[in-house]
């Protein structure tokens, strides 16, 4: 058999096992026409996309797109007015966000949203929070099970502060560091969450190339070694090419364009959109 | 050059994240709560205790509790002595109605009595916050205000609707002489504080100061705004509640509905901004900040030989409360706290320039 | 939409308190009835008097002023003190000029300063202005008890004997009051929707960059929205000092005025006036109606509802309508 679906997973699943990777999985997330209103504004209008487990998915689209509001969507922050959205075995279209990262769902920011009153270590050990359980009077005297909890989840932390190379920070303020810096932390703290599917909200705005690469190597090596299934916004499209399986394209709220990334790339709306042909 | 922490390296995690890493923290630590517990006792004379040390002590506690909520959860609060008289009128209640208890049983259910009264004014924070949050807890000021001086079974019905209270006797230790007192509210503090270092250490801890730095951010991280705020609301009241009982037992002897008036919330409130929020250690800054003060602006114009009228010192204590406060937002936001910080840095390089 | 709402919700707002409340608690007399409800009226005009300043600041630069009711204080304790050696109106035009003076003061030293904070580091500033002027009025004024004279006389006056037997009381000093505060009022909109200075301090409100953008001086605006709110912070002094008398406890009375923005919404002129009528009346009615039924019920060793009525009425508001009734609703864009 071969139609266009099956002719696109099987080249996907081809180029991934050409570069060693673990093979691509069921449907984890689901948008089903999704429709976001501001007052007047219309973010989102009617879109729909699948993201599969193990996948990088891209999200792109020109400024003002409404790709961050997606992500938004995604993990409750906004509730669309219409539509839903299915992830990882539950539907529903007003989850809180507390209830999408107990699912398994970790995000970071474009603006960052670190907090800046608390130094990396502890800002990377709020992410493991959902996971402690132990009491208040047990926090209060720092007795058997509450200690215990806090050295073990050290120790994943400081896993994942080795795996992102930040450990000269690990005690500075977070307000302290450099931007690049600071991108790193805000995906480390999305990780302490040990995240099923991760939304990166422009992880490389403001990066040089070195900086590009380095974090490139990250998102591949997070989807190689713990199987997270990505979901990211990206302009750069030289890295949206290289790392992503598949892409959707969006423009004024609407998806214009949804495939591999060759194929978005010859895909004559999307060319118009980023080019600016008026419609 | 004393204050260095070279050489000194951590092998395991739990001495990393132990509350006073560096030996010299730990050194000095220890040698001030032995000067505190072994000679303080015996060189202070009862006036400085009775109207310096003993006040200041509860007022630490109760700037302590206040710092939980304020400092490091970000919620605003500005009724908080109504929790300290809750936690007094309870007290006072329990060990009058059974008087088999002991003080100690009496005041950690005191303090649970305000962990709840607090926790339902607290409710509000859900759902608003900053300055509407700030006119949410003037209600709780004024309704208790009114619940204390009005429903008659709280003060046992006593005409003045003023309460008495008897010294306190601790398994046949009584608590009478202002060394004792002293001793007494000095154990309390340190186990609270104590725990509060723990707390703030621990995962509640890191709950709160994420809802206060972004909220938005720590809801998508898997905190819950519900449980987190709720809890600091219960804890701030559970060591303001105990505190308020102190007040009342161990520094009035017997008080009247409004001693917990409005001026000892902004009071609170005044401590934790001046010492530092969000810093343990501010919170002792600013509880000895506001008990010095007024002795100084008493002291100071009559040993300058220009004598001022006690209410006129009342009044230029109110200006220069306003006036300092408005100066520590404007230069050191993070309160005495912080330029102690600066000192401890300082100090570290000293002798050398850098 | 919500715009539409706010006008029907305060309708029922005042029904609920205004009628229900009483009637549920066995209010027969009703000549009675409309005297409370008169002096609730009153008491709600001075309310809003203080609240406007409240709105206006909060409308004009996004601070909320704890220190409006340390304004009232300090503005009739001026008045009641530079009457005593010159002329009643002498005493008002320098006491205008003071807070003039002292508005430029809090602009120059505390708002500029903290320009780029938070609101909750404003919020806090205004705490200390409050502690500062009080003590400052203190110090210079002095803290026994004034008066001021308004020439008005303080009989209560009966009118409607036709109408309900007996007559009503009505408090003519309470009268004027009304009259003052609503050309106050009406002086104020017009102010802000006809004047280009009060088309430019709707714009600072609004947006304090882009208002800069166009050329707007924001600190002058600040310094005169200061002082428009010091001017109705005098003329709400000298009208409840002469009611009153100027004590320290007018400060605190003045607080009142926040439950009333909260209920009328932080940003609206009108909404100062009917929160501050809701406020005035449902206190009165609570105290005069609900009170004694407490009392007996509870054993309450005296009524003093009205403390704490309107800050349960806040919070009620808080928790169910935070915008108030005519304030708008803000979205948290993330």
């Amino acid at each position: 058999m071969s139609t266009p679906l099956y002719d696109e997973a099987r080249r996907v699943q081809e180029a991934r096992a050409a570069a060693g990777r673990p093979p691509i999985g069921d449907v984890v997330l689901a948008v089903e026409n999704v429709s976001l209103s501001f007052g007047g504004v219309r973010a989102l209008q009617d879109v729909s996309f699948s993201v599969r487990e193990h996948e990088v998915r891209a999200i792109i689209g020109p400024n003002g797109a409404g790709k961050s509001s997606m992500l938004n969507v995604i993990n409750g922050v906004y509730h669309p007015q219409a539509g839903t959205i299915r992830v990882l075995g539950r539907t529903t279209h007003d989850m809180k966000p507390h209830e999408a990262a107990l699912l398994g769902v970790a995000r970071t920011f474009q603006n960052l949203a670190l907090f800046k009153g608390m130094s990396v270590l502890d800002n990377i050990l709020t992410g493991r929070n959902l996971r402690m359980h132990s009491s208040i009077l047990a926090q209060a005297l720092r007795i058997g099970p509450a200690l215990k909890e806090e050295i073990a989840h050290r120790e994943v932390v400081e896993g994942i502060i080795d795996f992102l190379e930040i450990q000269a920070y690990r005690k500075t303020a977070v307000g302290q560091l450099p931007y690049g810096l600071q991108k790193r932390v805000d995906l480390a703290r999305a990780l302490a969450m040990e995240p099923k599917v991760l939304l990166l909200d422009e992880p490389m705005a403001g990066m040089n190339m070195e900086e590009k690469q380095d974090m490139c190597r990250f998102i591949l090596d997070i989807n190689d070694q713990f199987g997270t299934t990505i979901v990211l916004i990206e302009h750069d499209m030289s890295v949206v090419m290289d790392i992503s399986d598949r892409v959707v394209v969006l423009d004024y709220g609407a998806k214009i364009g949804d495939g591999t990334p060759d194929e978005v790339r010859a895909n004559q709306a999307v060319i118009d959109a980023y080019l600016g042909v008026s419609h | 050059m004393l204050y260095r922490e070279n050489g000194q390296f951590k092998s395991t995690y739990a001495s990393d994240q132990q509350m006073l890493p560096i030996l010299q923290d730990r050194v000095f630590m220890l040698g001030l709560v032995a000067f505190a517990f072994l000679v303080v006792p015996f060189v202070v004379s009862d006036y400085v205790f009775l109207s310096l040390v003993i006040p200041f002590l509860i007022l630490a506690l109760a700037a302590l509790g206040l710092n939980l909520l304020v400092g490091y959860c970000g919620q605003i609060s500005i009724g908080h002595a109504a929790f300290m008289a809750v936690g007094a009128y309870a007290a006072y209640n329990l060990a009058l109605r059974v008087p088999q208890l002991n003080f100690l049983v009496v005041l950690v259910l005191a303090g649970l009595i305000a962990a709840a009264v607090g926790m339902v004014f607290g409710i509000p924070s859900l759902r608003i916050k900053g300055l509407y949050l700030a006119v949410a807890t003037l209600a709780a000021q004024f309704f208790m205000d009114w619940l204390f001086a009005r429903v008659k079974w709280f003060t046992n019905y006593a005409h003045s609707g003023s309460v008495q209270t008897a010294p306190l006797d601790l398994f046949g230790w009584v608590v009478d002489t202002p060394a004792r007192k002293y001793l007494f509210l000095l154990s309390i503090l340190i186990v609270f504080t104590l725990i509060a270092k723990n707390l703030v250490r621990g995962h509640i801890g890191r709950a709160w100061m994420a809802m206060r730095d972004m909220d938005v951010a720590a809801e998508v991280i898997g905190i819950r705004p519900v449980y987190a705020k709720l809890t600091a609301f219960a804890i701030s009241s559970f060591f303001v509640g105990v505190a308020g009982a102190l007040w009342g037992f161990v520094h009035l002897g017997s008080w009247e509905p409004l001693a917990f008036n409005l001026t000892l919330s902004l009071n609170l409130l005044f401590m934790v901004i001046i010492g530092g929020m969000g810093s343990l250690l501010g919170s002792y800054f600013g509880a000895a900040f506001i008990v010095i003060l007024p002795i100084v602006l008493n002291q100071v114009p009559a040993f300058l030989g220009v004598p001022i009228s006690t209410s006129m010192a009342s009044h230029l204590e109110f200006m220069i409360f306003g006036a300092l406060i408005v100066f520590f937002l404007i230069v050191e936001p993070h309160g005495l706290a912080r330029l102690w910080a600066i000192g401890k840095e300082k100090l570290r390089l000293w002798p050398f320039p850098h | 939409m919500i715009r539409q709402n706010g006008p029907f919700l305060a309708l029922c707002a005042v029904l609920l308190v205004g009628l229900i409340l009483p009637l549920a608690t066995g209010a027969t007399a009703v000549g009675f009835y409309v005297e409370v409800l008169l002096g609730g009226l009153m008491a709600g005009v001075l309310y809003s008097l203080v609240a406007l300043g409240f709105a206006l600041i909060f409308k004009a630069s996004g601070v909320f002023n704890f220190a409006q009711g340390a304004m009232v204080l300090f503005a009739a304790l001026a008045v009641a003190r530079l009457a005593e050696s010159m002329p009643l109106w002498a005493a008002i035009v320098i006491s205008i000029a003071i807070m003039i003076v002292l508005a430029w003061l809090i602009e120059r030293l505390v708002l500029r300063p903290l320009v780029n904070q938070e609101a909750i580091a404003l919020f806090m500033a205004t705490l200390g202005v409050t502690f500062f002027i009080d003590g400052l009025g203190q110090t210079i004024w002095g803290s026994d008890i004034y008066a001021i004279e308004l020439g008005i006389p303080k009989e209560p006056v009966m009118v409607l004997q036709g109408l309900f037997q007996g007559g009503i009381l009505v408090n003519k000093e309470d009268f004027v009051a009304a009259v003052v505060a609503a050309a106050l009022v009406v002086g104020l909109a017009l102010f802000f929707q006809k004047t280009p200075t009060g088309r430019a301090l709707r714009a600072v409100a609004d947006d304090h960059q882009a208002a800069q953008s166009i050329g707007i001086p924001l600190n002058r605006m600040w310094v005169i929205v200061w002082s428009v709110a010091g001017i109705v912070a005098l003329v709400a002094g000298v009208i409840w000092g002469s009611k009153l008398g100027v004590q320290f406890s007018l400060s605190q009375v003045a607080l009142k005025a926040l439950p009333v923005v909260i209920l009328g919404g932080f940003t609206s002129v009108p909404g100062a006036i009917i929160g501050g009528l809701i406020i005035g009346v449902g206190e009165k009615m609570a105290e005069v109606f609900l009170g004694p039924v407490l009392v007996r019920a509870f054993d309450l060793a005296g009524g003093g509802i009205e403390n704490w009525f309107a800050f349960m009425l806040a919070l009620l508001f808080l928790l169910v309508r935070p915008q108030g009734l005519f304030g708008e609703k803000h979205i948290d864009r993330v």
